[in-house]
């Protein structure tokens, strides 16, 4: 078990820079995603700290050990990839075992620390079957015992789930989670999927275009977003973002409605409003022509433009809802969830 | 139920095949036909006379220690063909699949000897290891190792053997390669995080990914090396020094067109021809079942 500093990381193809000045340092036992749209450099990042990419600038250490020069077998790290990468001559226990059997432990110890880590994974019965024999969930679980039997001090995770069907994504993330609590061996795990980020980082780092935006807890983020890319990221449906023009504590949306904030922002601005904190109240400000209605049972998400614009505006309604497609709604929100960015982008 | 599209039948599906079919029976088949027809014959010395004697070419043949002698060679020989070549071309594979700059260069340059034909190949090998004006036995002198492969049927044999697998280098490279190529590089990554160093992952990874290939291309060269090889020992040997490098194809020519025994290497013809069959049979047969690792 180890924490994991990343200090100043650049990563340069030609005369490309794809990741910029990456800071950051993940504690022991801690469950770090990264997360971020596809090209962004977030599996780059990944397998940098796994040494299959080198390292343009910069540092990585895993514990108090600099790990740059590093070959990835010198690293103590387990990961798991996207297709899962086992090897297709071999036997299940042969897949799990290889590992060890190249460190030269002895047959009785590699064959018990298999079964153990089998056990865990409920996959004991497949141990002498061959991966093409198996469906992809518990493909997934053998990559997973192939990181778990070698007992690294880090877990790294590149789209583990991104083959596996929507219902089966969902079990595995909980189990993942589960194994990474029991185990409290420290993880880093890279998504595409934000709902898989919020709901299994201790924090999460969003990567943009090679930047990190911001590096926090799942509430964090989604609280106080950094930037505005942060804020359409995170959070489903996203946020809706309405211009604006500030001026001493006051902001003017495009339709002349202002709304009182207090802030010391000037000029060209830009709200952001979650669709859940929309709440309809009889003489609220924030009027909204409906033009479409999504039923999803458990909420009514109401798609319509901002009154006097042609802004959309999106907002998320308790249960089911029957409003007429052209119906004006007032709507208000609370000041604190309230949501200003400036014209670069960054929270005020 | 099957469904089937029926088309109201015509010519035309018959003349286009036409081509193909007759091009098959008079080049393939009639020659084919003839040399198991001319293998029931015997002619006299002079050719004035011809005799049919079924089986007796063969029963000749059964019996004629040159002629096991001919076969045993031709198996050493077409082992030693595939294994020279394929191994080689496994390693020059294995750097070429490591190679980033350059790479295309590098695989254009050992595709070559393959467009080589095998009398020019065979011509190629001839001049570097004539005994009088060759470099390589002018520099074996050097450590002492005396190079005559006119005299020397030891020497003639592994010679012919290195040029027929040089030539044959470049297919297998070439199949190499492509099956390399097509192992999912996380695969090798993950057996790098799990601690094998190159050389493990060659031997516990690459090579028994790659051996569905290997059983193909076995197959492939041994029947280049029963077959094909005429030129290069034509060239290189003339199946001497006293036969130790007449191997079957060769003594189908020398019996037939030098000793002009024309039913005993129509018999010797016909028995390559179901080695060729079986080969093949083998081969197909074992890809229809799909190779399993």
């Amino acid at each position: 078990m180890a924490s994991i500093t990343l200090d100043n990381l650049t990563k340069t193809y030609g005369n490309t820079e794809v990741l910029h000045h990456i800071e950051g340092s993940i504690n022991d036992g801690e469950f770090v995603v990264i997360v971020g749209p596809s090209g962004c450099g977030k599996s780059t990042l990944l397998r940098m700290v796994a040494g299959l990419e080198t390292v343009t600038s910069g540092e990585i250490s895993i514990g108090d050990k600099m790990v740059n020069d590093l070959e990835p077998a010198d690293r103590d790290i387990a990961m798991v990839f996207q297709n899962y990468a086992l090897y297709p001559h071999m036997t299940v226990e042969q897949n799990m075992g290889y590992g060890l059997k190249i460190r030269k432990l002895p047959k009785a110890e590699v064959r018990q620390r298999v079964e153990e880590a089998a056990d865990i994974l409920e996959i004991r019965e497949y141990l002498p079957r061959k991966p093409r024999q198996l469906s992809g969930g518990q493909r997934q679980r053998v990559a997973m015992g192939r990181a778990i039997v070698r007992d690294p001090q880090v877990f790294l995770f590149d789209e583990p789930l991104s083959n596996l069907d929507a219902k089966l994504r969902v079990q595995m993330r909980l189990e993942i989670r589960k194994l990474q609590r029991r185990l409290g061996v420290t993880a880093i795990y890279v998504t595409h999927d934000q709902v898989e980020a919020m709901t299994l980082g201790d924090r999460l780092m969003v990567l943009n275009g090679g930047y990190v935006e911001q590096f926090g807890t799942p509430i964090e983020l989604y609280e106080r977003p950094a930037s505005l890319f942060v804020a359409g990221f995170i959070g489903s449906p996203a946020m809706n973002f309405l211009p604006a023009s500030a001026a001493a504590g006051i902001v003017t949306l495009e339709n002349g409605v202002a709304l009182e904030m207090d802030n010391t922002a000037d000029g060209k601005t830009t709200l952001g409003i979650r669709p859940e904190h929309l709440v309809l109240s009889q003489d609220g400000p924030l009027r909204l022509v409906v033009e479409l209605l999504e039923q999803l049972g458990a909420n009514t998400l109401i798609h319509g433009v901002l009154e006097g614009t042609d802004t959309q505006v999106i907002a998320s309604m308790n249960g089911v809802q029957s409003i007429e497609a052209g119906t004006v709604l007032s709507f208000d929100t609370p000041t604190r969830d309230l949501h200003l960015f400036d014209g670069d982008g960054k929270r005020i | 139920m099957l469904k089937r599209v029926h088309f109201p039948s015509s010519l035309l599906p018959y003349l286009l095949v036409a081509p193909q079919i007759i091009i098959t029976l008079v080049f393939f088949m009639w020659p084919a036909s003839q040399a198991i027809y001319q293998s029931f014959l015997i002619e006299d010395a002079f050719g004035l006379s011809t005799e049919f004697v079924w089986f007796e070419n063969f029963e000749y043949l059964w019996n004629d220690k040159h002629y096991h002698a001919a076969f045993i060679r031709t198996g050493f020989f077409s082992l030693a063909v595939a294994f020279l070549s394929m191994s080689v071309a496994l390693i020059l594979a294995a750097y070429a699949d490591r190679v980033i700059k350059g790479a295309m260069t590098y695989r254009t340059l050992l595709i070559w000897p393959y467009a080589v034909a095998p009398v020019l190949a065979g011509a190629l090998w001839l001049f570097m290891f004539n005994p009088t004006i060759g470099i390589f036995p002018y520099l074996l002198k050097y450590i002492g190792y005396d190079w005559n492969h006119y005299l020397n049927g030891n020497q003639a044999m592994g010679l012919i053997i290195m040029a027929a697998a040089w030539k044959q280098v470049a297919y297998n490279f070439l199949f190499y390669l492509a099956a390399m190529q097509s192992i999912p590089k996380s695969i090798i990554e993950a057996a790098a995080i799990d601690g094998a160093g190159p050389m493990k992952r060659f031997w516990t990874l690459i090579l028994p990914l790659v051996s569905p290939t290997t059983f193909f291309l076995l197959v492939i060269n041994a029947v280049y090396a029963f077959f094909d090889t005429f030129g290069i020992v034509h060239a290189i040997t003339q199946g001497g020094p006293a036969g130790s490098t007449t191997i079957l194809v060769y003594k189908v020519f020398n019996d037939g067109f030098i000793g002009l025994d024309l039913g005993g290497s129509a018999a010797q013809s016909v028995i390559l021809m179901i080695l060729v069959i079986a080969m093949t049979a083998v081969q197909f047969g074992y890809f229809e079942k799909k190779v399993e690792y």
